[in-house]
């Protein structure tokens, strides 16, 4: 008896609801029955209010069930769902779903649907093309390309990657580094961490493009360390793309070396800010370092250093396997491609949303989302992290690019966004913004160190009703400094969520007493 | 060296860390890999373990604990109890994580502080979609409930 295939996510977000709960009582269920069963565990396919979502490889093609506890299990058997049977759970082909057929799947094309450390699986669905054309190519055009593909840094600032690309491949040194950073800590993002899980070949295929491109022959991937599931998995496909000869003193009979090495963070989210990093993975504490010079020019061990975002580097194998023009097809005005959103918070069906540039707020947050889990009204939402600005409910017809969201003061980020409810207090929120600022701040300047905890102390003082007027000028002027005068984001974003919860519900900061004496 | 006071690791073993420390020390940037490795091996990097990793890296004394204090993973006490992390990030706020945290300290548990269980506060856990979340034992745990939560914390016992 051929068994049959059913494919279970082992990506955390699925296990944290009971994935692996569900794959043992597959495993248990098929043994008491007598029934072959070959469980695959898979990445996730990004639809987490579906989770655990449980597909089973049919003559029809591959049915999904979700999401599915591991009680629905005996259920599901005794309803025949391993050869597709109806069931109140069924859902059908995961392809034919709406919140599945309106994206744009380039980078997390396989991620879900394969077993992330098979290498076979991952050729077979197109990984490695990218390396291969790249070996073909050479570093010049490899480079142009990615110019001409019109990518940018996932990671929150945008800069035109194919840029950075040609500065380091232009650095004369004895040796470059290409690190891959994963330590996404901003709260409402976890497409890193998906695709690591779920397809970390891919990523590894873009670290080396990028190696052979720039003349790195050392990658580093910095994975945080609230992340463990992909931290193993990182470690495992690296130990076996070695094997396999892609990773090593000779990549693919090509004559050229790249080795990755991946290095677990510590629990600071300073060290997603590259600098911090980079003194990070030196062995130090993860203190900010004033630009210039440039990583670029001057960063890991005082090497030039190729530093991305696990989504940047994993864009790579698809714009040189399918041609810049073919990634550059996606997208609007300056922002090129797809970019994978983040749908999290208080909403409805959450989840990653890989899709051209260009979608609006309101699609996003109603269409994929279904407004928020409490099914109270949508009131804000925060876009790009603990560093983004927060927007109301009328403001959601925005387009979901780097330009569009800059023009309203907003942030594409690594692309996250966070719903909120109609219950959300925004003064809160803006001394939420300062508290973490204080926690986090690595302490190097004064603006951000400082800063911090004088806009917390104030904040209180407005929450409790003290001088307001007065202490909201100070939040403000305190906001412009900090803006102006931090070394690096951390100090120099933390008044975008301040200062926008402040312009768009002011209400929440003045008259709290008679509101709360109201309510 | 006024650490009479400081509790140090009941399992600290030299031969043990010296053996942790000598395979990873010619890495390039070993100190948070070595760092790792013993918190990992004693539950916690106390000043006996500290000389040993300056030593070997060749760096003071000082610069070492600056490392075990700058990062909230490593600890130079340890923490007996078994720890949970709580998300308290944005996402898990939406999600009224800030409710959780309030009905904990009324089963006498206070985050970040004293009562049967280690709480500690995080800020992401990267299940952002599926919160309020919490971490224990490197697994992650979405849609809390206060039981939920409870149960994580092992005030009241769980199964499987």
């Amino acid at each position: 008896m051929t068994p049959v295939r059913i494919f279970v996510p082992q990506d955390a977000a699925a296990a944290s609801v009971g994935a692996d709960a569900v794959a043992r009582a597959l495993a248990h269920e098929a043994a008491a029955r007598g029934l072959a069963f070959d469980i695959v565990r898979t990445g996730a396919r990004g639809m987490m209010w579906l989770e655990p979502l449980v597909e089973v490889e049919t003559h029809g093609g591959r049915i999904a069930y979700g999401p599915v506890g591991a009680g629905d299990v005996a259920g599901l058997v005794d309803a025949g769902f391993h050869a597709g049977g109806a069931h109140r759970l069924r859902l059908g082909a995961i392809e034919d779903l709406d919140w599945m057929k309106r994206q744009s799947r380039l980078v997390f094309a396989r991620c879900g649907v394969q077993h992330p450390l098979s290498l076979d699986d991952w050729r077979a669905r197109g990984g490695l093309a990218g390396l291969k054309r790249a070996l073909e190519m050479g570093p010049e055009a490899i480079v142009d390309a990615i110019q001409a593909s019109g990518l940018r840094g996932r990671g929150g600032a945008g800069f035109p990657a194919g840029v950075k690309w040609a500065t380091v491949r232009d650095a004369e040194a004895d040796r470059k580094y290409v690190v891959c950073n994963a330590d996404e800590g901003d709260s409402g993002t976890f497409a890193d961490r998906m695709l690591m899980e779920g397809d970390p070949f891919q990523i590894v295929e873009g670290m080396i493009v990028a190696g052979l491109a720039v003349g790195a022959t050392k990658g580093f991937v910095y994975v945080r360390s609230e992340y463990p599931r992909a931290f193993r998995a990182m470690t495992q496909a690296i130990a076996r793309a070695q094997q396999a000869g892609l990773l090593g003193d000779d990549v693919l009979g090509s004559r050229r070396a790249f080795r990755i090495e991946v290095r677990l963070g510590a629990g600071a989210y300073i060290c997603g800010e590259e600098m911090a990093l980079i003194e990070s993975l030196e062995g130090k504490r993860g203190m900010v370092r004033a630009k210039p010079p440039l990583p670029a020019v001057s960063g890991l061990f005082g090497r030039p250093t190729l530093v991305h975002n696990v989504l940047t580097l994993a864009a790579v194998p698809f714009i040189l396997a399918h041609g810049a023009d073919a990634y550059a097809a996606y997208g609007v005005g300056r922002s090129r491609g797809t970019m994978p959103i983040q749908l999290a918070g208080n909403v409805k069906r959450g989840g990653l949303i890989e899709a051209g540039f260009g979608l609006s707020l309101r699609e996003i947050v109603e269409d994929f989302g279904g407004g928020t889990l409490s099914g109270r009204p949508v009131r804000a939402v925060q876009l790009g992290g603990p560093l983004g600005a927060y927007l109301p409910e009328t403001a959601l017809d925005v387009k979901f690019d780097y330009e569009s969201l800059s023009a309203v003061g907003g942030m594409l980020g690594h692309g996250g966004i966070v719903v909120f409810d109609d219950s959300v207090d925004m003064a809160r929120q803006a001394r939420f913004a300062f508290a973490f600022c204080a926690r986090e701040s690595c302490g190097k300047c004064t603006p951000c160190r400082i800063g911090a905890v004088r806009g917390l102390e104030t904040m209180d003082r407005i929450i409790a009703g003290e001088n307001v007027e007065a202490n909201i000028a100070l939040v403000r002027d305190l906001g412009a400094l900090m803006s102006e005068a931090s070394l690096c984001a951390m100090g120099g974003l933390t008044p975008a969520p301040v200062l926008s919860a402040l312009r768009h519900f002011g209400v929440d900061f003045r008259a709290r007493r008679t509101r709360e004496a109201g309510s | 060296m006024h650490t009479e006071a400081a509790p140090t690791s009941a399992d600290f073993d030299e031969m043990r860390a010296r053996a942790l420390i000598e395979p990873l020390k010619h890495l390039d940037g070993a100190a948070l890999p070595i760092l790792h490795a013993l918190q990992q091996a004693f539950g916690c990097i106390d000043a006996r373990a500290v000389a040993l990793v300056a030593d070997a890296l060749d760096l003071s004394r000082a610069e070492v604990h600056g490392l075990v204090t700058f990062y909230p993973d490593f600890r130079a006490t340890p923490e007996p109890r078994r720890v949970v992390k709580l998300c308290r990030g944005e996402a898990c706020q939406a999600l009224g994580c800030e409710a959780l945290v309030e009905d904990l300290a009324g089963r006498g548990v206070v985050v970040d502080g004293a009562g049967a269980a280690a709480v500690e506060s995080v800020y992401c856990l990267g299940n952002c979609a599926l919160g309020p979340s919490a971490m224990a034992d490197g697994e992650l745990v979405g849609r809390l409930t206060p039981e939920k939560l409870a149960r994580l914390c092992a005030l009241e016992s769980e199964g499987a």
